[in-house]
């Protein structure tokens, strides 16, 4: 008979940590209060805390929410902070700017579009055929925000098909490089000559639009996110371009590139906006008119691109030569040892400069309201202009910067997942 | 058309070949409505209401000259402009005409190629204190700081004011008038200075009014009007004789509500019939409609009424007629007649 040695049969019951051990009081000993040090500061960052809310939240905490004008703050005793009236008051406009109230769904719906388009580039698990839309996205919003026939966009867009087929078929013919050069110059032609003359054509023929919304109108949050959202959108690829052009080994592109980076590095922005607002004025003939918001937006994209250059010219110097060299050793020509080695790894140490640079531009939109563009900011002095709300402002600046933060934290959240998830290193 | 420029240069940024400019009229008319350029918003003066309807004096010149042109006050595309950019805006042809309290100085006239069609508004820079700093005159502000607004008459006055009393002072230079009422109550200057219609009108809206005080001394003479381009006589014409007409108007007693009886037909007074086209012909010497000058007073009324209703004693900025009543009344608005 063997002795059975003695096996326990069953499990202990997992017993709750110790007091000390769990809950807020390990999470503040760990983190708040681990040294002499650590605790001093906290507690001075505590009572900094406290204090800012001590002063801040009775002034913002106020039951003035349907006050029509400031003299009823003044007025009313039970009012002694803010007044939140001006922002029920002004709402829309802060959103919308002018923007006809009818057609506000428009924009509306191009802010929720643009999010459904930028979805597949920002998240890879989504499936990949939506880059479509993402790509004819650009001229659905720029029609939704404009209005006007379909058909302006529509021809703008047949461009590219044009392009994309006299490319195809000259190549069978007459080689690549030439292909390409007859394919843009087709499609610059068409679009400079081709796309109002066709597009006014089919327009008389069938017209099928919206009402057009003149750029006068355009204001609020909505111009800060179109000139921002263009801006960024079109600075990655020209930045990125730029950078490479830096990079060439190519001396007349090299030195464009670099002029070009240097020049635009060198210039303020809002020298950029005066030169759109004003001096283009001068320099286009009298009768064309030529969109402001639109210069604005090329203007604040060509300095956005020139630092996101430098941006990215960092990741790629970052970059072990040996990248380069394994590249050239794979047999790959330029474009793909760019697009399939080099750039994904130079853009993923870039990604906080990126980032960083996207929110400054965003948040630089709002030096256009020195050239008169009523963005948020814009609108503060026309609100103050009103005999209602003349002398309003702290309001209008918590709310205005409560939006932007919105805007530009998820911004750095969507950066760090980014960063989290590219991670390769152990 | 412009839709097509719009996606044209979205597509790629081409040579546009420009078409030689006719006269601001003509354009005027071919775009059926009319730029002006105003203020970005000052009290009483110009400001978009809650559903982006512009208001106010500098408004309401720019909606009479356009009643005048097209027959449609609302035929107005409001441009608001910075003091920065208003002159360039104006030379550059991006605004027709300029309605944005702007000053009619020499240099302005001669030097920056700009035609003062008339003035809308007689002001003058005074400054604005604390009753508790115990300042009665202007004259006792040495060394004080100076919140000033930049790139305006008001900078240079001040400068020439303290030199000519031998005293100093340390100017704050702020970018708008809002942000200065802000920077002087948060005690950022002891004095604030701009013209007297604008410190009246930032005063009223101070939480309690009665602390503060405009000095008695006007430093400077502030004549405010309607600019154009100059070169264009004809519609520099335009815009001078419609500001002139609101006057007249007023003068003759011709009101928003009775002038669409009187210009029905010619009556008793030759003067009123000339002005309200029922006589004589003036509106086609200025390539206008006959009933040019009665449109534009059904806008908003005569100078007197246009007055009460955005600057008025009526309002919350509650300014006096003052230097600005009709001469007959012992102001300065008086027009060269209707012949």
């Amino acid at each position: 008979m063997s002795q059975e040695p003695y096996v326990r049969t069953e499990m202990l019951e997992e017993q709750p940590a110790p007091l000390g051990q769990t809950g807020i009081s390990k999470w503040m000993r760990e983190n708040l209060f681990s040294s002499v040090s650590n605790s001093i500061i906290s507690g001075l960052a505590i009572l900094v805390v406290v204090f800012m809310l001590y002063e801040f939240l009775p002034w913002m905490l106020q039951p003035s929410w349907g006050a029509e004008n400031l003299r009823q703050c003044y007025d009313d005793p039970n009012i002694n902070g803010a007044c939140w009236g001006i922002i029920r008051d002004r709402f829309n406009q802060l959103m919308f700017g002018f923007y006809p109230h009818a057609e506000q769904w428009r924009p509306l719906l191009a802010f929720a579009l643009m999010l459904v388009a930028i979805a597949p580039v920002l998240f890879d698990k989504l499936p990949r055929k939506m880059m479509w839309f993402s790509a004819v996205y650009p001229f659905l919003g720029v029609w939704l925000l404009w209005g006007g026939s379909i058909w302006g966009p529509l021809m703008v867009l047949a461009g590219f098909v044009i392009g994309y087929v006299v490319n195809k078929v000259l190549a069978n013919v007459a080689g690549n490089l030439i292909a390409l050069i007859v394919a843009v110059l087709a499609t610059l032609l068409w679009w400079l000559y081709g796309v109002g003359y066709v597009s006014e054509m089919l327009t008389g023929a069938m017209p099928v639009g919206i009402a057009e919304v003149d750029s006068d109108n355009f204001g609020g949050l909505m111009l800060s996110i179109t000139i921002g959202v263009s801006g960024i959108a079109l600075s990655l690829p020209l930045g990125i371009i730029l950078a490479l052009g830096r990079q060439s080994d190519m001396f007349i592109i090299k030195v464009l590139s670099v002029g070009f980076i240097e020049f635009i590095r060198g210039v303020p922005l809002i020298t950029l906006l005066f030169v759109a607002s004003v001096l283009l004025g001068f320099f286009l003939p009298p009768d064309v008119t030529f969109d402001l918001i639109l210069r604005v937006i090329i203007m604040v994209t060509i300095f956005a691109s020139a630092y996101m250059a430098e941006v990215i010219r960092g990741g790629l110097a970052a970059l072990p030569t040996g990248q380069y060299e394994a590249a050239d050793a794979l047999g790959l020509d330029y474009w793909q040892s760019m697009r399939l080695i080099i750039m994904p790894q130079a853009l993923k140490i870039s990604i906080p400069g990126i980032v960083g640079t996207f929110i400054g531009l965003f948040k630089d939109t709002t030096l256009v309201s020195i050239i008169g563009l009523l963005d948020p900011v814009g609108l503060i002095v026309s609100i103050q202009g009103t005999a209602d709300w003349n002398g309003v402002v702290w309001e209008l600046f918590t709310f205005i910067a409560l939006m932007f933060w919105v805007f530009t934290f998820s911004m750095s959240r969507y950066s760090m997942y980014l960063e989290n998830k590219l991670k390769t290193t152990h | 058309m412009k839709k097509s420029v719009l996606l044209g240069t979205i597509a790629a940024v081409g040579v546009m070949a420009g078409v030689a400019s006719a006269g601001t009229l003509d354009d005027v008319k071919a775009n059926g409505v009319l730029k002006c350029g105003v203020s970005t918003g000052l009290a009483g003066f110009a400001a978009p209401d809650a559903n982006g309807r512009w208001e106010g004096f500098d408004v309401a010149v720019c909606r009479a000259v356009a009643a005048a042109v097209l027959g449609d006050g609302d035929a107005v595309q409001f441009v608001p402009l910075t003091t920065k950019v208003r002159f360039t805006a104006l030379n550059s042809g991006e605004i027709d005409m300029l309605s944005r309290v702007t000053t009619w100085t020499f240099s302005r006239d001669v030097d920056l190629g700009l035609t003062f069609a008339g003035v809308n508004y007689y002001d003058g820079q005074g400054f604005m204190v604390r009753k508790d700093l115990g300042v009665a005159s202007a004259t006792e502000l040495d060394g004080a700081t100076i919140c000033i607004t930049t790139g305006t008459t008001t900078e240079l006055n001040l400068a020439d004011y303290f030199r000519a009393n031998g005293m100093s002072y340390e100017p704050v230079p702020i970018e708008t008038n809002a942000e200065a009422q802000q920077q002087y109550l948060a005690g950022a200057c002891d004095v604030f200075t701009t013209d007297a219609s604008a410190l009246a009108a930032t005063r009223a809206t101070f939480e309690s009014p009665d602390e503060h005080m405009v000095l008695p001394e006007i430093i400077s003479k502030e004549p405010l009007g309607p600019v154009v381009r100059e070169g264009d006589e004809p519609w520099g014409d335009i815009v001078r004789w419609t500001l002139n007409a609101l006057i007249t108007a007023e003068e003759k007693g011709v009101t928003m509500g009775n002038v669409a009886e009187m210009g029905a037909a010619a009556g008793p007074d030759p003067e009123i019939n000339r002005l309200l086209g029922t006589e004589g012909g003036l509106g086609a010497m200025l390539g206008l409609e006959a009933n040019w000058a009665a449109n534009a007073i059904a806008v908003g009324g005569n100078y007197g009424e246009l007055f009460e209703a955005n600057v008025g004693e009526a309002t919350p900025i509650g300014l006096s007629r003052g230097l600005n009543a009709l001469w007959t009344q012992g102001g300065l608005i008086y027009t060269p007649p209707f012949r």
